[in-house]
């Protein structure tokens, strides 16, 4: 009693900005888009093979940058944990000014980079080496993505292994445990909680992303953001886009709980 | 059984930073095998330092250790044949008791079996059978000071470091432990290095007492000596309570404190030099008041069980701690006497 009345702003918020948009996301994908009758037509023509093709390739881009993520983040955020206070103040605003910038800028500068003409391959022929022509593909669009989201892959696992207690470490070292085996048996399986929290955290907005797609994948480039997003703005069917909505959500969520599957002790952040 | 050196300590020294306080001066120390040594002095001592070094967490800005004649002031703690047991046990949450205890085999790659047995075996010796399915989290605080002895001892090491293994606990339960980790030590027979700020503790278990201050080591020996023949004031008053008195040593076998003349059993201090004086207070003998040598007014009495604790302002001043299994009210005017052998004299600190 007495202070449950401070919760009623959150309540409010939370109905209008998640239940009642889902609610209309939902009412969208199964009414008909001239009739407002119930149909179950617009999921139909989402599941065909060509956009169920789109949102494949999407799921996997989104997942390949992901693990690249993982990959470059993970030796990243113990160096980051490892590190003095000072050097770490300076390696920590390195990593998160960039988000300061806006993203689409970001974004636009890769695209200068990358160009025929561009910085990158100015580099490359300054040293004798070939050309590179990425722009375009699914290589600057994974390259696009890696560099946006790796910050949050980097965060979570940071202050996971910032908590981690060290005389755990001290331990396996007495124990008769080098480095490498005191990472592989201690370290890695103790920042699960924080590797799962940040490929959520780098897997949703890759897979859903329609800027890094559009921009440095070109016009013609369609991952599923892209298909949503032309369906709303483009052509006007609010109800075939919602469809494709609702197929992505559902798809996201059973990768979510495929994930928390091997999240044992249920610590993950998979309700990030 | 106990006899040859095992570890020695060689000059060692460490500072943190090139400009910081010295936190361990020069430490010079044998320790034998199979004895059981503990690391004795208030926090900031120097202690927890040396056992560190010891297990190679740290290593020595100055001076070595030396480890069966060989110097492993370097060797990774991997590498040693040390084990240790932390003060907050740092026990692995991700593992149950069994993979715990057994983990220091397993990076051995052991044979499956013979890790069973052994971890088997430890987990009785440590009264935790049937446990290692268990996960750390559900067991006690004692019981997960067990699973981190088991879990050092199950590799056979030829020294364990304890590093207050007990504090954690309530008192109770840290009593009981104290004579378990005594039986262990003598069942298994490794070199035991324990540290402890507990002056209780340090004199039931050990076999030797290291009293350390500032970084030095004050006294080291069996605990009678060190409990009956302090060196220095700082040993006699962290080593169970004292009396200690500023004193002037006339000559050999004579001291003057407390406005009285004693005489006493210590030599070869000088003649006629500042001294201090340690009196236990069980030592200091409570009779009438026109007996003893010094008299005093008991100002306060405290019921501790066996006997009666008493504070008692001497003629000059001074307030003894004197203790005796006789109640004798607040108030009363008492004589005390002190016997030759009750009176430890030693040169006062420089500084």
């Amino acid at each position: 009693m007495g202070r449950r009345f401070l919760a009623y702003p959150y309540h409010l918020w939370t109905a209008l900005f998640t239940v009642i948009p889902l609610a209309l996301i939902v009412y969208f994908a199964f009414t008909d888009r001239y009739t407002a009758a119930f149909t179950l037509d617009n999921l139909r023509q989402a599941a065909q093979p060509v956009y169920l093709g789109v949102l494949w390739h999407s799921v996997w881009l989104a997942g390949v940058s992901t693990f690249l993520c993982l990959l470059a983040g993970y030796p990243m955020a113990m160096i980051l944990a490892k590190s003095g206070v000072r050097y770490r103040r300076m390696l920590a605003m390195l990593i998160v000014v960039p988000m300061w910038m806006n993203f689409l800028l970001r974004t636009y500068a890769w695209m200068t980079l990358l160009e025929k003409n561009g910085a990158v391959n100015a580099l490359l022929a300054f040293l004798g080496l070939p050309p590179i022509h990425i722009l375009y593909t699914d290589y600057a669009v994974l390259l696009g993505m890696v560099y946006n989201f790796l910050p949050f892959m980097i965060l979570p696992i940071y202050s996971v292994l910032m908590k981690m207690d060290k005389s755990l470490l001290e331990a396996a070292e007495d124990l008769g445990a080098d480095a490498w085996t005191s990472f592989r048996r201690v370290t890695f399986p103790l920042s699960l909680p924080g590797v799962y929290a940040g490929t959520i955290m780098v897997f949703m907005p890759a897979v859903t992303t329609f800027v890094i797609s559009r921009l440095l994948g070109g016009g013609q480039y369609m991952l599923a953001g892209n298909v949503i997003e032309q369906q709303f703005l483009a052509i006007g069917n609010w109800n075939f886009g919602s469809a494709l909505s609702v197929l992505m959500m559902v798809l996201i969520l059973l990768s979510m709980v495929g994930l928390s599957r091997y999240d044992k002790d249920g610590s993950g952040g998979y309700f990030l | 059984m106990q006899g040859e050196e095992i570890i020695r300590l060689e000059g060692l020294t460490k500072w943190y930073e090139d400009d910081g306080p010295t936190v361990l001066d020069h430490i010079n120390l044998s320790i034998r095998r199979n004895e059981f040594l503990t690391l004795l002095g208030p926090s900031g001592c120097g202690k927890t330092t040396t056992l560190r070094l010891i297990a190679g967490f740290e290593t020595p800005s100055e001076g070595r250790i030396l480890f069966d004649g060989q110097d492993i002031s370097h060797t990774p703690p991997y590498q040693r044949r040390i084990n240790t047991v932390f003060q907050k046990h740092a026990l692995f949450p991700h593992m149950n008791v069994f993979e715990n205890v057994a983990f220091g085999l397993t990076v051995k790659k052991m044979p499956k079996d013979e890790i069973e047995e052994r971890v088997a075996k430890m987990l009785a010796l440590v009264n935790l059978e049937g446990y290692g399915k268990r996960s750390v989290d559900s067991l006690s605080g004692g019981q997960q000071q067990r699973i981190a002895i088991a879990r050092a001892l199950v590799n056979e090491p030829e020294v364990l470091l304890l590093d207050e293994p007990l504090s954690a606990l309530d008192l109770k339960l840290r009593r009981d432990m104290q004579v378990e980790l005594k039986r262990i030590q003598q069942r298994v027979g490794s070199t035991f290095i324990y540290v402890t700020h507990d002056q209780e503790e340090a004199l039931t278990m050990s076999d030797s007492i290291v009293v350390m201050n500032e970084g030095r080591i004050q006294q080291a020996g069996r605990p009678e000596d060190i409990y009956n023949e302090p060196k220095n004031p700082f040993v006699a008053d962290f080593i169970g309570e004292s009396n200690i008195l500023p004193g002037r040593m006339i000559r050999d076998g004579l001291v003057r404190f407390a406005d009285h003349e004693f005489s006493c059993v210590d030599k070869g201090l000088g003649v006629d030099i500042a001294v201090d004086v340690v009196v236990r207070p069980e030592d200091v003998a409570i009779v009438g008041a026109e007996q003893g040598m010094i008299r005093g007014t008991v100002e306060s009495v405290t019921f501790m069980g066996v006997h009666y604790e008493m504070r008692i302002v001497g003629e000059d001043g001074f307030r003894w701690l004197a203790q005796s299994t006789a109640m004798t009210p607040e108030g009363t005017t008492v004589g005390m006497d002190i016997g030759p052998n009750e009176i430890h004299v030693m040169k006062k600190e420089e500084g």
